[in-house]
């Protein structure tokens, strides 16, 4: 490619060429980005007939507001603890604390998120949006366990399916199957798996276990509802992330793997000084895009729990969803955008620092 | 000696094609169960579950199902509509991405390095976080059609094509398969007379048939499955795609043998047209992760 000859010399023509590309993307990426950061500072609705107004933090306050108070228990006269007839002890209650007590302005309106101690004191922690800090709860933990162990189980698809075997193909050709259907699809799929009455999984385990298995409802138990949601994420997207690895390996140099076999390396060394140190920068993209993907939970909730039970699926993105769309909230959306937007963005510097190439 | 090595190798090789149909059977079961249900009444479909016959073609088979899902719904408007942005939207997306992409590879021109950094840049910005002020935006946006000039894109098909015309993936994934084309080839044809446009029309793309089914393929999944953006764009029948067409099988009763139907009839082309180009898919896949 020749750089800045006459011959390629062409303000014009170079404008002309890349502007309709690069207006749409500024009309429909760029500006609602920057209008994203923007009106999260405003009290803008989708209709209103009210002027926007700017209101500073005040989006953001409401959102991620968080306090603590600590509570002595209730004594008697004699000073003993009081204890209610299941014998836990007796706190004051935190309503009183909570609602217009000039005593107390910074927790003013918030809510119990979660607590802890003893009978003597508690702590609790309080938060201005409960659903919210869930949401930020629920996605961080869905990232955590989907990127690490999607991106694990595909490199050993990968691995499996990098073998010279006959009818390789057709194996890999079903593994990627799932990718190309749509997450609504495969989500009302797996509600069928996950059925609490007749439900496949139900009967699968029951039938393993010679009916000691006692049928559970997998989305409609708090405990096991989020659980269920990664497992159906990862069997739908690991077959995409199979495929770049298999692109990866793919650029390893069989002489390396010749002169391991020369040396007389065994499987695990061979992976561990050839095939892995070659898949370095393959590691960084997937981990990078499995974790953006993952961050963008939405339709996997909006079909099979819409956030239920008791918030235990709630999301950032449905929960931006909810009141950008949902409530006309165009401006908490907005503010929700902005903090997804904040945490991919420092997460993937983490993830590039920690996997920067040595030296 | 070397019937017992022989053995073993046989025996390993059986061991090896378990684990693999074994994998496979987990990828594929959920499909399956999808369209031999769609072929099964509702009480012998629930029935079922209960049973390997979930999976099999048993019973009282008909297509009965598919034919109450399309006097329930829609159904052809629905894949119509999907059609008809998804053909779009590929279509322009190719056309106005590789000239933008040609521009960046081939031309020099002030103000280049910047505007690919941009491009490049909005990579890392997911759509759902842009999704909400998009909305705000394309509420307000001016058209001229045949009613004169109009305010609001919502409910329309312009509204779930334009915005997705132009990414940066596929900007970035024609730049770097430009990038790998001889240069002189695109010299001599200046040095001989001919236009850029020309250059564009006659030399770079005829070349460019593998990138080019790399970014209409990622596009058409991208495109096809969308559900977010018109579950909240799109109020009126007449414009929904697919995917938001679901919503009418979950009204009181719920039907589950022509929700199978349903299922079936929007996924079964996708599967077929990507059996029929497997290996185009999956190099195209392959390609968004070759690092340049």
């Amino acid at each position: 490619m020749a750089k800045g000859t006459k011959l390629t010399q062409s303000n014009r023509a170079g404008w002309a060429f890349a502007l309709p590309g690069f207006g749409l993307m500024v009309m429909f990426i760029i500006l609602p980005f920057v209008f994203a950061i923007a009106l999260s500072f405003t009290n803008q609705r989708l209709i209103s007939p009210n002027p926007t107004k700017f209101v500073g933090l005040a989006n953001y306050q409401q959102l991620l507001g968080l306090g603590t108070i600590t509570l002595e228990s209730e004594r008697d006269e004699n000073g003993a603890i009081v204890y209610d007839e299941d014998g836990e002890a007796q706190f004051p209650r935190l309503r009183g604390y909570t609602r217009n007590n000039p005593d107390y302005p910074r927790i003013d309106g918030m809510r119990e998120w979660f607590s802890w101690g003893n009978d003597e004191s508690r702590t609790y922690v309080l938060a201005r949006d409960v659903v919210f800090m869930k949401a930020i709860v629920n996605t961080v933990l869905f990232v955590i366990v989907v990127a690490p162990v999607q991106a694990g189980l595909a490199l050993c698809l990968a691995l499996l399916i990098n073998q010279r075997l006959r009818g390789i193909n057709v194996y890999r050709a079903i593994y990627f199957m799932p990718v190309v259907v749509s997450i609504v699809v495969v989500s009302l799929l797996w509600r069928f798996i996950y059925d609490g009455n007749d439900g496949l999984l139900n009967n699968l385990l029951s039938g393993l276990t010679f009916g000691a298995f006692e049928g559970r409802d997998w989305l409609g138990s708090p405990s096991t509802a989020l659980g269920s949601i990664m497992v159906m994420s990862i069997w739908q997207a690991v077959g995409f992330h199979m495929v770049i690895w298999l692109s990866g390996l793919q650029t390893i140099s069989p002489t390396l793997y010749e002169a391991a076999d020369i040396e007389g390396a065994s499987k695990w060394q061979t992976f561990r000084y050839v095939t892995w140190p070659g898949l370095r920068n393959t590691a960084v993209l997937i981990l990078i895009v499995i974790t953006m993907q993952a961050f963008a939970l939405f339709a996997q909730i909006d079909v099979m729990t819409n956030g239920g039970p008791l918030d235990s699926t709630q999301t950032i993105v449905f929960q931006a969803v909810e009141r950008g769309y949902g409530k006309q909230d165009i401006s908490g959306g907005s503010a929700i955008s902005v903090i997804l937007f904040v945490i991919v963005l420092t997460i993937s510097l983490i993830q590039r620092y920690l996997t920067r190439e040595k030296n | 000696m070397a019937t017992v090595t022989g053995d073993n190798h046989r025996l390993r090789l059986a061991v090896r094609y378990a684990v693999l149909t074994l994998i496979a059977i987990i990828f594929i079961f959920p499909l399956v169960f999808m369209v031999m249900s769609s072929l099964k009444p509702d009480q012998q479909l629930l029935a079922d579950t209960g049973s390997l016959r979930a999976f099999l073609p048993v019973g009282d088979l008909s297509f009965d199902n598919y034919r109450d899902a399309f006097q329930r719904a829609p159904v052809g408007l629905f894949v119509f509509n999907s059609m008809l942005v998804t053909g779009v939207t590929v279509i322009l997306s190719l056309l106005i991405c590789s000239l933008a992409a040609f521009s960046f590879v081939f031309l020099s021109w002030t103000g280049k390095g910047v505007v690919l950094s941009i491009i490049l840049a909005t990579l890392i910005v997911p759509f759902e976080t842009i999704a909400i002020p998009l909305l705000l935006i394309a509420s307000k946006l001016p058209w001229i059609g045949f009613d004169g000039l109009t305010f609001g894109w919502l409910n329309s098909y312009r509204v779930q094509i334009v915005p997705f015309i132009a990414d940066g993936l596929t900007i970035y994934l024609f730049v770097q398969y430009f990038k790998d084309l001889p240069g002189e080839l695109i010299e001599a044809s200046r040095v001989e007379g001919a236009s850029w446009l020309q250059i564009y029309r006659r030399v770079v793309m005829p070349l460019s048939g593998p990138v080019l089914a790399t970014a209409a393929i990622l596009k058409f999944l991208v495109m096809y499955n969308q559900y977010l953006w018109p579950l909240i764009v799109v109020q009126q029948e007449s414009y929904r795609p697919v995917m938001v067409g679901l919503q009418y099988f979950f009204q009181l009763n719920i039907a589950w043998g022509e929700v199978m139907a349903y299922l079936s009839l929007i996924t079964i082309p996708v599967l077929t047209f990507y059996l029929v180009l497997q290996r185009a898919f999956i190099a195209s896949i392959a390609s968004t992760g070759v690092k340049g």
